[in-house]
């Protein structure tokens, strides 16, 4: 299927999610919706770098916090759109991505890793001693008490995150098929051979460290009108970061079916333990859960799928 | 004098304290079939890393068809038409064989100036090589389905899928059988005749002789002797280097 055909398919998916959703009577389905479609992009974005790429990311919440915190910024001088607030986080977290790249291009394995937490925690210290902000304080956001198109503004954050979600899935999906996709999956098999074949491994790399940095932003931008408070403990939170690597590694790292699967299922099933059980055993369950399919699905669940067929076939 | 395609002058590479090459200098004309030997730790590998960028050389210089090639990365360097193969076949994992083949035919031929392929384009030559190496019936496997044999050949053929007009091919005959190697000699052989330059790098000498029309030793990180293959091999300095006296 063509990457254009796709975005159509993808789109009227979205729509129809939108649609149903409309016929739920309860708010609470908004809110818990938004944060699977927020993991949705994460997830995307994180895998463009970790998984077509192999280089795993451990600083997924600072480009998340940058793009909630560049709107913090931009709501304290002059209010935009959310959609223009999610196009200049993107931008922001993505020339972070891109600095991050060039700093770190010797480093692979878990010397990159370190490297990328270092970054969150440089990012994180940063934005507590900045005071516009907030600080440490942190900053409340007020929300306009009516939303454009739909009215009720959480069903607008909704809509948006759903929208941002298709494009990201959409992107994912074109960049896996391109000539850029098959130069990522090479970086990620064997560098040296890579080069060796005509790859510029570099350039390749700053792609996408820099596409990566700029979805997990865009995924960030609309946080501090969702939450209405934004410190940075919460903006910064192990949360994003555990998940963002959990949700492709569960669903699958190589496809972008992996970490759309992944963040649905861990999404879906945090938001279920936050109302019926507590807010804070979720990272319990994406460890558990994490750990089980380290050991019995090392390729996820689209690994799993796929060997599941492959033994039908034969 | 007709123009040289690889000219390595005054080459030199330390690790260190330790040199691993000293001054080497060397000259390869277009066409020719050139066998590397020399002992294990003599500098082979290390020598075939700097001439493509995978090192970079500490001194001396690399010109590449009439040009320096000092500083251009390795991608560049292969663009520009040299390739070489792993001495440990390191394949692509996650594409199929095809696919492997497809990664230099995209962004080494299709890279260059005026060379825009076509997928119909990238998919004959694909199928032009596999078929060149006898692999044509394993396209769609993975590699880690091959044998050891065919998995050398997969290497030969992502080092020739980059049209090169150099070839290095690092020790692609290591642990095979005889007839292996028997088979892989004449692989190259017929892809020399196709006009491509191939420096061997090897240790089994019957493979060596029968592919080399000129033979060049590297013992310490230093040449002792370059010529023809029959005399160099009673050439005393390199006896003494092989046998110990």
């Amino acid at each position: 299927m063509r990457s254009s055909t796709f975005f159509l398919c993808a789109a009227a998916v979205a729509a129809a999610v939108f649609g149903l959703s409309r016929l739920i009577e309860y708010e609470y389905f908004f809110f818990a919706g938004y944060v699977v479609l927020q993991y949705i992009v994460l997830a995307t974005g994180w895998n463009i770098l970790g998984g077509y790429t192999g280089y795993v990311n451990f600083g997924s919440a600072a480009f998340f916090a940058i793009g909630a915190y560049a709107s913090v910024a931009i709501h304290k001088t002059f209010p935009l759109p959310i959609p223009v607030l999610i196009v200049i986080g993107g931008l922001i977290s993505g020339l972070v991505g891109l600095g991050m790249g060039y700093l770190t291009l010797r480093l692979r394995g878990a010397f990159f890793a370190i490297a990328t937490l270092a970054l969150a925690v440089v990012v994180q210290t940063l934005v507590t001693n900045w005071d516009f902000v907030g600080g440490s304080r942190g900053a409340y956001i007020l929300r306009p008490a009516s939303a454009p198109l739909v009215g009720s503004y959480i069903e607008y954050l909704f809509l948006v995150m759903l929208v941002l979600a298709t494009i990201a899935v959409s992107t994912a999906r074109a960049i896996e098929r391109s000539r850029l996709g098959y130069g990522f999956a090479t970086i990620r098999d064997d560098e040296l051979a890579a080069e060796a074949s005509g790859v510029p491994t570099l350039r390749l790399k700053l792609i996408a460290t820099t596409l990566s940095g700029a979805f997990m932003g865009m995924a960030g931008a609309p946080l501090p009108y969702y939450v209405t408070y934004l410190d940075p403990a919460s903006g910064f939170s192990l949360t994003y970061a555990v998940n963002s690597i959990a949700m492709p590694l569960v669903g699958g790292t190589t496809t972008w079916i992996g970490p759309l699967v992944g963040a649905v299922l861990l999404g879906t099933i945090q938001q279920i333990a936050t109302v019926t059980i507590s807010s804070a055993v979720n990272l319990l369950i994406v460890g558990l859960i994490l750990i089980a399919f380290v050991i019995v699905a090392p390729n996820g669940l689209v690994g799993l799928v796929e060997g599941w067929l492959r033994k039908r076939v034969m | 004098m007709a123009q040289k395609l690889l000219e390595v002058g005054d080459l030199t590479k330390r690790f260190g304290g330790f040199v691993a090459l000293e001054n080497i200098s060397l000259e390869v004309a277009p066409g020719d079939r050139l066998g590397l030997i020399g002992p294990n730790g003599s500098g082979k590998s290390t020598l075939v890393n700097c001439i493509c960028g995978t090192l970079r050389n500490d001194g001396g210089t690399v010109r590449f068809d009439g040009a320096p090639v000092n500083g251009l990365r390795t991608h560049q360097r292969t663009r520009l038409g040299m390739a070489r193969s792993f001495q440990l076949p390191r394949p692509f994992a996650s594409m199929s064989v095809a696919d492997n083949l497809r990664i230099p035919l995209i962004y080494t031929v299709g890279a260059r100036a005026g060379a825009h392929l076509s997928a119909s384009e990238v998919e004959d030559r694909c199928g032009d090589l596999l078929k060149l190496v006898g692999l044509d019936d394993k396209a769609r496997q993975w590699p880690r389905d091959l044998t050891q044999v065919e998995m050398r050949k997969l290497e030969l053929a992502r080092a020739m899928a980059a049209e090169p007009k150099l070839l290095m091919a690092d020790e692609a005959m290591a642990g095979l059988s005889p007839s292996e190697v028997a088979d892989i000699v004449s692989l190259l052989i017929r892809l020399n005749e196709r006009g491509v330059t191939i420096i061997l790098i090897e240790h089994i000498m019957s493979a060596v002789m029968r592919f080399s029309q000129r033979l060049v030793v590297l013992v310490s990180g230093r040449k002792i002797a370059d010529g023809a293959p029959q005399d160099v091999i009673q050439d005393p300095d390199v006896v003494r280097a092989y046998l110990g006296q």
